[in-house]
Formats: structure tokens, sequence, C-alpha cells
């Protein structure tokens, strides 16, 4: 109940709030919209796998250069490229999932962020292809020929995107509450007694990280076109770090907190942004007092059942 | 022929300088299962301190002695105040030293200014050295000398004083550390203050030829990631190994193939880690 009550006030706040807001804040919005869906994406590993990873930007800064670069060279078309983008996104993701997967704990942590990384080095140092620190600028929003708007009108952009969002969380939603998705929590919470049962826990792991690579190349993608530019930033570090931020200033582990996280942050930073340019200095602040004084983000402050179990299931306050 | 020599010498420059930051990250790891991403940071801040002192004092030992104390204590405060009250959430402790890495490189930003510095060399040290036919900076020689006896020291402080002994005692059973009366919490926040100091020599001890620029916090963790990938976590002789390895192909690359550096170490790393995910010699 309380569930439908909360997507109702959603859909009155996407339905009225954007026609009456400023373009500036109709793309502020979109911006919210695309982070959740990153930080829904990179929260399968986090929550969901307890794999912390510190390179998820590289799926997203993927998709953004791979539209970039093929918008501007190649035929700025949407039904080419977006989907080309994505399928990017997870062929990294098979990529590094098989070298990351190898590892766990300290040394995961170490390999997300220096794959990260070195795609980052890539995109910095091959000029040829990304014109490095530059970024690639001018990239166009494509039109969709059935579509009876254009979406170069910031209005139509926002709801294009919150149809990907809908999308994304319903089908992440249908996910984890899936057979697979149990069997992913059950490997979470012991792999070794899912091996021993007979589960393929690795494939499992695999699938789960290529997923979740997936949608956040949809992120990225449905970001480049937000922006029209693409520069190293979307690969580097303080952009994975702020995804998982985003995931542990909501509440690892459920689909909703990480889409707060995602919120609270972007409209926080633009606040910031706005008085000083210490947003980084502000960023590493409420990254340490969010760790010091709320274990399980703002969906545990607001004591969420799901994190009550958790808290009972890990014996802390108790 | 002398090209290969000149950048071996140069190469293994630079691994006693990563040698230095991965000894602090692989002592705090092998005690505390805590990867410190603030080690760049430390050696940001080093050589700022550093170059601050040296243009007030124009002493090159005033410099590294308050370098390395600042930043040791710097260490300190962050592990005995945040830190210290995660001591069972490995996870949680990495998550915070990345929250620290934010705060510490912006607060350098604001302080020092966004301009590239070099320290300038120590005037004893000036000059240049002629191996057959190649001239070298004494300089450098003095570096890699520098490296090896510190890699000694700490060699002979882990494998043969009691504090060593105790640190091992605590990296190997924690539990039964502490139940014999070692105080595991004052060890941890020392290891990671002499850590911290670690790093921080590094920095001064490269700072005449390297220095400091914003982004060079995340350039040294990425290679000294690097280096514990490879030689792997917790073991002294695969940082240093490590760091040999990583130094020469961090330089040869940056000689050879400018553009491809990063991609070349990691390329190296992941070869590595496909046949050994705990590196060569990681004990994890």
């Amino acid at each position: 109940m309380k569930r439908w009550i909360g997507i109702i006030i959603l859909i009155l706040l996407f339905g009225v709030l954007p026609q009456v807001l400023s373009r500036y804040y109709v793309i502020l919005l979109t911006k919210v919209l695309i982070f959740a869906i990153f930080a829904m994406s990179l929260d399968l590993l986090v929550g969901y796998l307890k794999l912390p990873s510190l390179g998820h930007g590289a799926f997203f800064g993927i998709a953004s250069y791979f539209i970039g670069v093929f918008s501007t060279r190649v035929a700025n078309s949407f039904w080419l490229n977006f989907p080309l983008a994505i399928g990017m996104a997870v062929v990294v993701a098979a990529l590094f999932g098989l070298l990351v997967l190898r590892t766990r704990g300290a040394y995961f942590f170490m390999i997300s962020l220096a794959l990260s990384q070195m795609l980052w080095g890539i995109a910095f140092s091959w000029r040829f292809l990304t014109r490095g620190d530059d970024g690639i600028p001018g990239i166009i929003r494509p039109e969709i020929a059935f579509l009876p708007w254009s979406l170069q009108d910031p209005l139509c952009y926002l709801y294009f995107v919150l149809f990907f969002f809908i999308v994304a969380f319903i089908l992440m939603y249908i996910l984890v509450h899936s057979p697979f998705g149990h069997t992913i929590l059950a490997i979470r919470e012991s792999e070794l007694r899912m091996r021993t049962l007979g589960y393929n826990t690795w494939l499992h792991k695999y699938i789960w990280f290529m997923i979740s690579g997936l949608f956040a190349g949809l992120a990225g993608a449905l970001f480049v076109y937000l922006n029209g530019f693409v520069s190293p930033t979307s690969l580097s570090v303080a952009m994975s770090a702020e995804a998982l931020l985003m995931v542990l200033l909501g509440g690892a582990g459920t689909l909703i907190g990480p889409a707060i996280g995602a919120g609270s942050l972007v409209l926080l930073e633009d606040i910031v942004s706005a008085y000083t340019e210490r947003w980084l200095l502000v960023l590493g602040i409420i990254f340490v007092l969010v760790r010091m004084t709320t274990p399980y983000g703002i969906l545990g402050l607001l004591g969420r059942s799901e994190f009550k179990r958790q808290r009972k299931h890990e014996g802390i306050g108790s | 022929m002398s090209f290969w020599f000149v950048q071996t010498l140069n190469g293994i420059t630079f691994s006693m300088v990563l040698f230095l930051i991965t000894a602090g990250l692989t002592l705090i790891f092998g005690l505390m299962r805590v990867i410190n991403l603030a080690q760049g940071c430390f050696y940001l801040l080093g050589v700022l301190i550093g170059f601050s002192v040296l243009q007030s004092t124009n002493s090159f030992l005033l410099c590294l002695f308050f370098g390395i104390v600042a930043v040791g204590i710097l260490g300190i405060l962050m592990q005995r105040f945040f830190l210290f009250h995660f001591q069972d959430d490995h996870e949680g402790q990495v998550l915070l030293t990345l929250g620290f890495v934010f705060i510490l490189s912006d607060l350098a930003l604001l302080i020092w200014g966004g301009e590239p510095k070099l320290l300038p060399k120590p005037p004893l040290f000036e000059g240049s050295v002629e191996i057959g036919t190649n001239f070298f900076a004494i300089y450098r020689l003095i570096m890699i000398l520098t490296g090896i006896l510190i890699a000694i020291c700490l060699g002979l402080f882990i494998g043969r004083t009691k504090m060593g002994a105790l640190i091992r005692a605590g990296a190997d059973d924690m539990e039964m550390a502490r139940g014999l009366g070692i105080r595991i919490p004052l060890l941890f926040t020392a290891v990671f203050g002499l850590g911290a100091a670690l790093s921080s020599f590094g920095g001064i001890m490269a700072g005449p030829l390297i220095g400091a620029h914003p982004g060079l916090e995340w350039d040294i963790l990425l290679l000294s990631m690097a280096v514990v990938l490879v030689g792997g976590l917790g073991s002294l002789k695969g940082a240093f190994l490590g760091s040999l390895l990583v130094g020469l192909v961090d330089n040869f690359c940056k000689v050879l193939m400018p553009e491809l550096g990063l991609f070349v170490i990691f390329a190296a790393v992941a070869i590595v880690l496909a046949f050994k995910p705990t590196g060569l010699f990681g004990k994890l």
C-alpha cells in the first residue's frame, strides 16, 4: 500500500512539476533520473553481491564515448548508436568481469578501480579518437522517426529519460525478485554453500555483473545526449566514487535507496556549486559523515524494515 | 646500449619511490586488512608540506623531517578518530579513506594552488657521475641507495625487532594476539602512521624529479595499486619486486610509447591476475 502511494506521488511529481519549472531545473531533474539509473545499476553489485566496485564509471563512460565518437564521425542515428553503446558497455563488462570476478575483497576494490582508470587513461591520451582532455563536443540528440515531438526540447527529453528510468526500474525490480535474484542474494550470504548445492556461482555472478554494466551503459548513453558533450570526466574515479556514495547514502541493497541517494547528491551538488568551487571537498566530507553516522543510509534512518532485519541479522544494536 | 642502461637506472629510481608507498600500503593491509586509498594523498601532502618548509627554512633536512612527521601525525589522527570506529568493517574503512582522498586533495588544491611544484635538489647531491660512458645524476643514485636501505631496514624491523614481531602476530591471528595482551588498537594506529610517513618520505625523495601537481595523488595511487596487484598484498618482498617491475615497465612505456602508458601496465597486471588472482606473493 505504502509503495503505491509513493508511486502516485512520483507520478504527480513528474507529471506536474516539470510543466511549471524553468528549463534549468528540467535539465537538473533529467540528470537526477539518469544518475538514479546509474546508482541502481551499481547497487546491483554493491548491495546485492557485496562487491563494492570503484570502477563503475567505466561502463557509464564507455557508452558515452561510443555515442560521442560514433555520432560525430559515422552517423547520428538513435537506432544505431543507442543499442550499440549499451552493447559496448556490456562487452566491456564481460571483459572486465573475467578479471574482477576472480578476485575478492580488497583485490576486487583495487582491480575495479585500476581497470576503469585504464579506460580513463586511454580516453585521456588517445587524442585521435577521443580528443583527449578537450572532450568531444557537439553531440546532437537524434530525431526519432515515430515520436511526435522533438527531443531537442528539454521537457520532451525529460519524459524520454523518465520512460527509460521506469523501464529500468521495473526490469531491475523483476530481476532482484526473480529466482535469479534470490540466487544472487544467497551467493552474497554464502558462496561456498551455494557452490556445494550445485550452483554455478561464477556464472551467476558473471551474468549479474554484465546486467549491471548494461544499466550503467544505459545511464551513460542518456547522459551524453543530455549534455551533448563527453570528456574523460565521465570515466574518472570521481564519477565512480560519486555513484558509490549515492548508493551508500540512500541505502545499499534496495533499488529505491540509490535513487534517493542520487537525487539528494545531484541536487546538493547543484546547490553547493552555486556557492563554492570546493564541491569535491564537500563530497569527501559527506562521504565521511555518511560512513560515520548512518551505516544503512537514508532508508536506514527512515527505519525501513529490510534494514531492521539486516541489523538484527548482523547483531548490531542488540 | 647506453639508452637501455640509463633508462633502466631511471626506472629503478622510480621503483624505489613506488616501493616506499606500497610498503606503507602493504604493511597497513597486512595488519588491518584495509587498503589505504589516501596513500597517494599522503605522498602529495608530503611534497607540498616539504615545499613550504623548504621555502621558509631553505634546509632539505628540515623539509624531510617536517614533511614526514606532519604526514605521519595526520595518518595517526585519521586512523584514531575515524577508521578506529570501524574495527571489523574493513570495507567501511576503505570507503572512509576514499572520502579522505577527496577532502585532502581538495584542501591541498585550496592551500597550495594548482600550479606544478618541484623541490630543489639538496645542494650536496647536485651534479652527476660517470658510469662507464654514461653520465648519471648523483641524486638518482642516492634515491636508489636510500630505497634499498629502507627496504632492508623495514625487512629487519618487521622480521627482527619486537615491534615487528607484534605486527606479524597481529597480522597472523589478531584474536590470539589480543588475547595474549598485545595492544592491537595501538599497533593499528602506529602502523597506519608509519605507512603515511613512508608515503610522505617517498614523495619528498622524488620531489626534485616528480614534484607535485593536482591529480598526482591518483596517478601515484594507481601505480602503487598496480604494484600490489602484481606483487600481492601483505608481503614486503612482493611490494619490492612488484615496484621494480612496475617502475621499469612504467619508465620504458613513458619513453617508448607514451600514449599507452597506463594501458600497458594494467595489461601486465591483468596477465598476472589471470594466472594468480592474489598476485605473485599475496596471502589473502
